[in-house]
């Protein structure tokens, strides 16, 4: 029988994207549409006394101009998602309508024949700004007498929780070792090269309401439109074509995005909206603003007796929709010395309202930050031991053989492979050897740094944690079914952004049914093609997609083996299905899928003396772990500092994962290098620029450093595979485990190159200012 | 992001595009490559009521040397300069800067005039007029005037240009005898903007340098010769100035501007690091 | 409105003749008037290289030239430079080496890589790192594209 899961079969689907032909949001063709363009909040806090529209309106191509007041029937805005119990919010609507509390917030709409139109208008709105006294800056966020994010707030604290458990003061006391040290973290954003977008057309005469939205989940956009425009879900179709990128950018749902649709609703045309550069990074969810601390008390015999982990974040003027921001803060805090064994964790998280872009779920949601913290701390117990970093590693780490346990910070942990981890990736990067020629080099004044960074990654989400957040099921659904010429075509729920779900589900379903890869044809993305499902976020399409296309294949291939019985007349369990063929146990003539199928479908009189022939399946899956499924891994940097400049040359990155079953190492391993590129890219480069009144200054690719080709190292990837022991398919996610162990392996790697010139560096990005500062050069 | 509405003259000689430039005067702009203008007409930083393209105009391309004198025309694309033998012969410092200058689609559209023109006080080809001391040929209805670089560049983005007047070309005395070239800049990623490069000249003969001359830019608002960071040099040889002289040396040359990612002394202290660079390469034989 | 200006080209080996507002880039023109849409948008400022398309023989940004300029000049899209089947090698080898995810820089990078081949057929990884430089993908960390580069120049030589 040919296996498929585990091979590296290459994406069929992308030799359409290969020949240009691939359709994304502004591919689609709309006939009629008119184009959406927004006046945006130049200011990050000002009232808006008065809004001019006239001349506006009066400009030739111009259709509507649209300011709150003209939603305000259509949609009444929303507040708060209740995720996390306590969190302070403020109402939202999808325009302005009174006062602005970010750059960047929509405030007007023009519908326009033409883009180009659309932004003269905007450019032709008047606005009588009254700016107010705005709170940018993380630092003074909580300073009393600090400027309120919002008028009505007492103070920016949005939100405070703790975890863990109260640490006995006698153990600082007592520990044989006390580190501490403060992290800065620089906010960030996902810049997916496709834009968002928005294509919504709605027809008066029977309230339907149509929308193609560059998204990854398109039942989750359904039932929040019918929940923001007071529509009858039923009656909305939302498809999600091609999608040139998300990252977690394009999971939740955006004002401007909102607003078009209402917008439709309201001129009863279709529109189009498709955000350009500039207002992606004003208005796309922003990541990462973090300030963390880290104590630990260290045994003499390099025990962990504790770790203190505090950790404030700028949310922003809102908090995210639907989910919530606190999530980045939370996460950070949560996993943070996960990896170790500790006898005693307490963390806190404190959230601020700023009058700046709201805060999301950037590709590995505050799981980058844990472990970069834990990774320095740890690194600065086995300077301070005088032991190797990976020997300290090896030594405390929740040894691979101790599963399920429970993390001190309280998270269920099962099937995680540290130990495994830590020794391929020192076999694969030959660390005597690396160890050997970074001393030489040092010799020479050259200094190189090596870095590893360990990591658990949450994956999967389930009910539990995500409980309040509205519209967002943590189930995915598909429908299979196999058509008269014996293909079979499944339409699931998990989306495909380029990451390989499609192929990764057909290799699924192929050896579940037992079918050649060929035959099978995955769909997804389209809300009236596939049941209800949560679509793609937090890594769930192998753990949740997968394990789902294969109890589906299978429900299909008993229906297979079941028509084929009454075709043959004989029992089923005589029967196999392989590789498109159903064969008798004993032997004697069997029959092609093909042929079934096409007798199934003409011809059911053969049937007739049995039960119904079904060669279809419907079938849902949510997974019963009582929280995020936790997958580990390693990742280790090489890397060069020009102490005289500051310049970081990266000379090589390795990173082994533990995905449990690997449906597809081709895939999963280039998904691991692109996360990394983006962890790469916080450790090294990115970075959003605020002046002191909240004016983002490097909104352009210019001027906002993404890491290009020749910034990058060769990356070398290795995996475990640990099978999850509680699914069948026994895969884990697989999306953000790059990101996550990049930026924490960079910091290190840098610190290493940086200890013999007894420097150091905790803010990220570590650009060539910051690190000669460090140096003590500037 | 689109353009405000603008009206586009095309026009296919440098008269054409002199009387076009006569006619709307202020309002309008000369687009040659378009690779730092029409960026800016996007975000609708820029918004020209008039384009006159010059880029089907015959005779503003193209380099040519007569005598000792090496004509690079507006219209000349990087590419062209990046390969030309003629440059790498006769201006070693432009094929030296040239690997520096852009991606592969900005460098094939992008025009020698365009840069000098755009005057971005980060890139590297003014610069390298400046310090090779490049005439710019300028010409309009009322004539053909020649202005040294020292004078071209006035300020950030800012030329001698007059609204009536198009950049034609930029003449070079081709490479002395012993003369010697660096070029040295540093940038975050290949192809950006340098957050401060340097430009350098000397006379070799033999061990001993002369007559050096630096360039620093992307530090002020435009290029800017360092007479007192060359004397220094020059008094330290044949051993390299310190880095502490050197910063002070640079504060007496120039008031160092921040850009959005990098401080004053920041770039004081690359510059300086760089100047170590180009007086090394200076001194090495069997270098250009 | 624009007043509309009338430019003639050739696309994809095919003479076109359009009126054309001045403020309308090439990219723009390409996809919306002649529906060549495996030209993208990433940034419209001419960084991302998304937009690349080919001129008169040389790739340059879509979006930093108006359709008006191109009076004379002959212009070729990804779907053209498919169809000619001279970006066979590498379109083969990135579909082998999964050098692209979402496939949105891809048709850039493409065009791009083809220039840099025919220029420098025995490049070295560092060479290539380079030359796509002026490229962005988000998705893959570019190893895979290196790699596929490198694959394409060995299966062209």
């Amino acid at each position: 029988m040919t296996k498929n899961i585990g091979s590296a079969r290459p994406r069929d689907d992308v030799r359409l994207l290969l020949d240009g032909r691939g359709t994304y949001l502004d591919d689609v063709p709309v006939t009629g549409a008119l184009h959406v363009a927004f006046l945006r909040s130049p200011h990050a806090h000002a009232d808006i006394a008065k809004i001019a529209t006239a001349a506006a309106a009066a400009l030739p191509g111009v259709v509507r101009v649209v300011t709150a007041s003209d939603l305000a029937a259509i949609c009444h805005g929303w507040g708060s998602s209740q995720t996390f119990p306590g969190l302070v919010e403020r109402r939202q609507t999808a325009l302005a309508a009174t006062r602005a509390v970010y750059q960047g917030q929509p405030v007007a709409a023009v519908a326009a024949e033409t883009r180009a139109i659309a932004e003269d208008g905007v450019e032709a709105i008047e606005v009588d700004w009254r700016p107010l006294p705005e709170m940018a800056a993380l630092d003074h966020a909580l300073e009393p007498g600090a400027a309120p994010a919002h008028g009505d707030l007492a103070s920016n604290l949005a939100y405070s929780g703790t975890i863990g458990a109260n640490i006995d003061p006698a153990i600082w006391k007592e520990a044989a070792h006390v580190l501490e040290e403060s992290f800065i973290f620089h906010r960030v954003t996902g810049v997916p090269l496709e834009t968002r977008g928005v294509v919504a057309s709605y027809l008066p005469a029977d309230g339907s309401l149509t929308v193609y939205q560059s998204h990854t989940a398109p039942h989750q956009l359904r039932s929040l439109y019918a929940m923001h425009l007071g529509l009858d879900e039923g009656r909305i179709h939302v498809v999600t074509p091609q999608v040139g990128g998300s990252f977690g950018v394009k999971i939740h749902l955006y004002p401007d995005e909102i607003a078009t649709c209402a917008i439709a609703r309201l001129i009863g045309r279709p529109v189009k909206f498709i955000a350009d550069r500039l207002e992606s990074f004003t208005a796309d969810i922003h990541a990462r603003e973090q300030r963390v601390r880290a104590r630990v008390a260290l045994g003499a015999d390099g025990r962990f007796l504790a770790w203190q982990v505090d950790c404030l974040l700028g949310m922003g003027a809102f908090s995210t929709h639907p989910g919530s921001s606190v999530q980045e803060g939370d996460e950070t805090v949560r996993l943070a010395a996960t990896p170790y064994r500790v006898d005693a964790f307490a963390g806190r998280v404190d959230v601020a309202f700023q009058n700046k872009t709201i805060v999301g779920q950037y590709r590995g949601v505050g799981h980058p930050m844990a472990s970069a913290v834990t990774e320095y701390m740890v690194d600065r117990s086995a300077e301070a031991l005088g032991v190797l970093p990976e020997e300290l590693r090896r030594r405390n780490y929740v040894p691979d053989d101790a599963y399920p346990t429970t993390s001190a910070s309280g998270l269920p942990l099962d099937a995680l492979s540290h130990r495994k981890c830590l020794d391929e990736i020192l076999r694969l990067m030959d660390m005597p050897a690396l160890r050997l020629a970074q001393a030489a080099f040092r010799a020479k004044g050259v200094y190189r740094g090596i870095g590893l960074s360990a990591f658990i990654e949450r994956t999967a989400t389930n009910v539990p944690v995500n409980a309040h957040v509205r519209k967002a099921t943590a189930q995915d659904g598909v429908t299979l079914h196999i058509d008269p010429s014996g293909s079979v075509r499944a339409a699931i729920t998990v989306t495909e952004q380029g990451q390989g779900t499609h192929t990764a589900i057909a290799q699924v379903i192929a050896d579940a049914l037992g079918v050649p890869f060929e035959r099978v044809t995955v769909i997804s993305g389209d809300s009236a093609a596939t049941p209800y499902g949560s679509g793609i976020r937090a890594s769930r399409g192998a753990p949740v997609g997968g394990e789902l296309a294969l109890k589906a294949g299978r429900a299909l291939r008993r229906n297979v083996l079941a028509a084929a019985a009454t075709l043959l007349q004989v029992a089923p369990d005589d029967l196999t299905l392989d590789n498109g063929t159903i064969l008798r146990r004993g032997g004697g003539r069997g029959v092609r899928l093909d042929e079934l199928a096409e007798a199934v479908h003409f011809r059911p009189q053969l049937f007739q003396h049995g039960a119904q022939p079904n060669l279809s399946v419907a079938m849902h899956f949510g997974h019963d772990w009582p929280t995020l499924v936790p997958t580990n891994g390693i990742q280790a940097s090489y890397l060069e500092v020009d102490a005289r400049t500051g310049m970081v040359r990266l000379l090589h990155h390795w990173a082994v994962d533990d995905f449990g079953t690997l449906i597809n190492p081709l895939l999963a391993a280039e998904q691991v290098r692109g996360g990394i590129a983006q962890g790469i890219g916080q450790a090294l480069y990115e970075e959003l620029l605020y002046s002191e009144d909240g004016q983002l200054t490097n909104a352009t690719l210019a001027d906002y450093l993404l890491p290009k080709a020749s910034d990058l190292p060769d990356i070398t990837v290795g995996h475990v595979e640990t099978p999850w022991p509680h699914s069948e398919l026994g895969a884990k996610g697989a999306g953000e485990a790059g990101t996550t162990g990049a930026l924490g392996a960079v910091l290190t790697a840098v610190n290493d190159a940086l200890r013999p010139l007894g420097a150091k560096i905790t803010e990220m990005p570590m650009t060539p200012e910051r690190i000669l500062r460090a140096l003590g050069k500037i | 992001m689109k353009p405000r509405p603008f009206k586009l003259i095309r026009v296919d000689s440098a008269e054409g595009a002199s009387e076009a430039l006569a006619r709307h005067g202020e309002e309008a702009r000369i687009l040659a490559g378009g690779q730092s203008l029409v960026p800016m007409m996007n975000f609708r930083v820029a918004a020209p009521a008039v384009l006159v393209d010059i880029n089907a105009c015959t005779g503003l391309g193209g380099i040519t040397r007569t005598g000792d004198i090496i004509r690079l025309g507006a219209l000349t694309r990087h590419r062209e300069t990046a390969t030309s033998t003629l440059v790498a012969d006769a201006l070693p410092l432009l094929a030296m800067a040239m690997p520096h200058v852009g991606h592969l689609a900005i460098c094939n559209r992008g025009t020698f005039g365009g840069s000098l023109a755009h005057a971005d006080p980060a890139a590297e080809l003014p610069a390298c007029a400046l310090l090779l001391d490049g005439s710019v040929v300028i010409g309009s209805l009322r004539g053909e005037r020649r202005v040294a670089a020292a004078d071209f560049f006035r300020g950030l983005y800012t030329t001698a240009i007059e609204p009536d007047e198009l950049l034609l070309a930029v003449e070079f005395q081709a490479r002395r005898p012993n003369a010697v070239f660096a070029f040295h800049e540093l940038a975050r990623r290949h192809g950006d903007f340098a957050l401060a490069g340097i430009a350098a000249s000397a006379i070799r003969v033999g061990e001993m340098l002369g007559d050096i001359a630096f360039v620093g830019f992307g530090i002020a608002d435009r290029p800017v010769l360092l007479p007192s960071v060359a004397r220094l040099a020059a008094g330290a040889l044949p051993r390299l100035p310190q880095i502490a002289a050197l910063k002070e040396a640079l504060a007496a040359d120039v008031e160092i501007l921040p850009d959005n990612q990098q401080s004053p002394a920041m770039k004081a202290h690359i510059v300086a690091e760089l100047i170590l660079d180009a007086l090394g390469q200076l001194s090495r034989k069997g270098t250009a | 409105m624009d007043d509309l200006v009338v430019v003639s080209m050739t696309v994809n080996g095919r003479a076109v003749r359009r009126a054309v507002s001045p403020r309308q880039s090439l990219a723009d023109f390409l996809r919306q008037d002649l529906g060549l849409t495996g030209t993208h948008l990433g940034c419209e400022h001419g960084v991302c290289g998304a937009c690349t398309i080919v001129v008169d023989g040389r790739i340059q940004r879509g979006c930093l030239s108006f359709a008006a300029q191109m009076e004379g000049h002959t212009v070729e899209t990804i779907e053209g430079a498919t169809a000619s089947g001279r970006l066979a090698a590498l379109q083969t080898a990135f579909r082998e080496r999964n050098a692209l995810q979402c496939g949105f820089c891809t048709p850039g990078i493409l065009l791009t890589a083809a220039e840099f081949l025919a220029d420098n057929p025995r490049p070295i990884r560092d060479a290539i790192r380079t030359a796509l430089s002026g490229n962005v993908c988000r998705c893959t960390g570019y190893h895979a594209i290196v790699d596929a580069v490198a694959s394409a120049a060995e299966a062209l030589s």
